[in-house]
């Protein structure tokens, strides 16, 4: 069990659209952290000190500093599954992020503010089958 | 000045999940679970989100050019095509597996828990094999500028 914690959620929430709209604003890009994230390590974002290694960094330290503000505590975060589920997850994350060309981020909070009927497809695909595959997990097969 | 435009944008957006509770796939897999243990909390972070960028994104292209940089990088125009659907139900299946998306995972590594790292590694694999599979294949690879 996770409490419904929908202050936190909004505030944090808030935070994260502001992060979109100041890189939209400032230099034209789109906030998917699937694709900053592709960009670098297929060498495709070109110099070290890349606008998206210094957005990765951040991202990095980000949650640091909410920790620093007594805003998060890292013994929060729980891990469903085990090792295989793990590392099976995170195979079909990265191929189907980079075959539909986005994620959480990028299709669901940048692409739908756009109005893109591909994200709009994107994200309610992802999001119902998601949502199935949860069912199985926990409610047929047991997990 | 771009580099602390993308730093401060990186801060922002990790803090903002750290904050929300999105760090912890726990979470976001209970969201998931409409029919068990529900925790409506994604879906508040989503439409707070959404309403700024909904906004923002709308103000901040009414203008010429961004701030920094000599225009804007916006996904073209595509038509839905069988490689997006095949890849969203993927990333679904993945998503829910695990509760942990690529901006949460990335973000998470720094705290250095195994399962994170671990998760980061196997995406890792999955988009370079993804990219070394439809490179061979002569197919064009998908704009920089998307999600």
């Amino acid at each position: 069990m996770t409490d419904f914690t929908p202050l936190a959620g909004a505030a944090g929430g808030l935070l994260i659209g502001l992060s979109a709209v100041i890189l939209l604003g400032g230099l034209g890009r789109i906030a998917g952290v699937s694709g900053i994230f592709r960009a670098l390590i297929t060498g495709q974002a070109g110099v070290a000190l890349s606008w998206q290694a210094l957005f990765l960094l951040g991202l990095l330290l980000g949650p640091l500093l909410a920790m620093l503000l007594g805003g998060f505590d890292p013994a929060s975060i729980a891990f469903p599954g085990n090792p295989v589920t793990t590392v099976l997850g995170g195979l079909l994350v990265g191929a189907g992020t980079a075959l539909g060309a986005g994620c959480t981020s990028g299709h669901g909070i940048c692409g739908l503010a756009r109005l893109s009927a591909r994200s709009i497809t994107a994200t309610i695909t992802f999001m119902v089958v998601a949502i199935v595959t949860v069912y199985v997990l926990r409610h047929v097969a047991g997990a | 000045m771009q580099r602390l435009v993308a730093l401060l944008a990186g801060l922002l957006f990790g803090a903002g999940l750290a904050l929300s509770g999105m760090l912890n796939p726990m979470k976001v897999q209970n969201f998931l679970d409409l029919f068990g243990a529900w925790d409506p909390t994604l879906l508040v972070v989503m439409a707070a989100g959404l309403a700024v960028t909904f906004i923002g994104y709308r103000f901040v292209l009414s203008g010429a050019r961004p701030l920094y940089a000599e225009s804007f990088a916006l996904p073209p125009t595509q038509p839905i095509d069988a490689r997006l659907i095949v890849g969203a139900l993927l990333f679904g299946i993945g998503w829910g597996l695990t509760g942990f998306c690529p901006g949460p995972a990335v973000a998470s590594l720094v705290f250095g828990l195994w399962p994170s790292v671990l998760f980061v590694l196997a995406m890792m694999a999955g988009m370079l094999a993804v990219h070394v599979l439809t490179r061979r294949g002569g197919e064009a690879a998908p704009g920089m500028a998307d999600g």
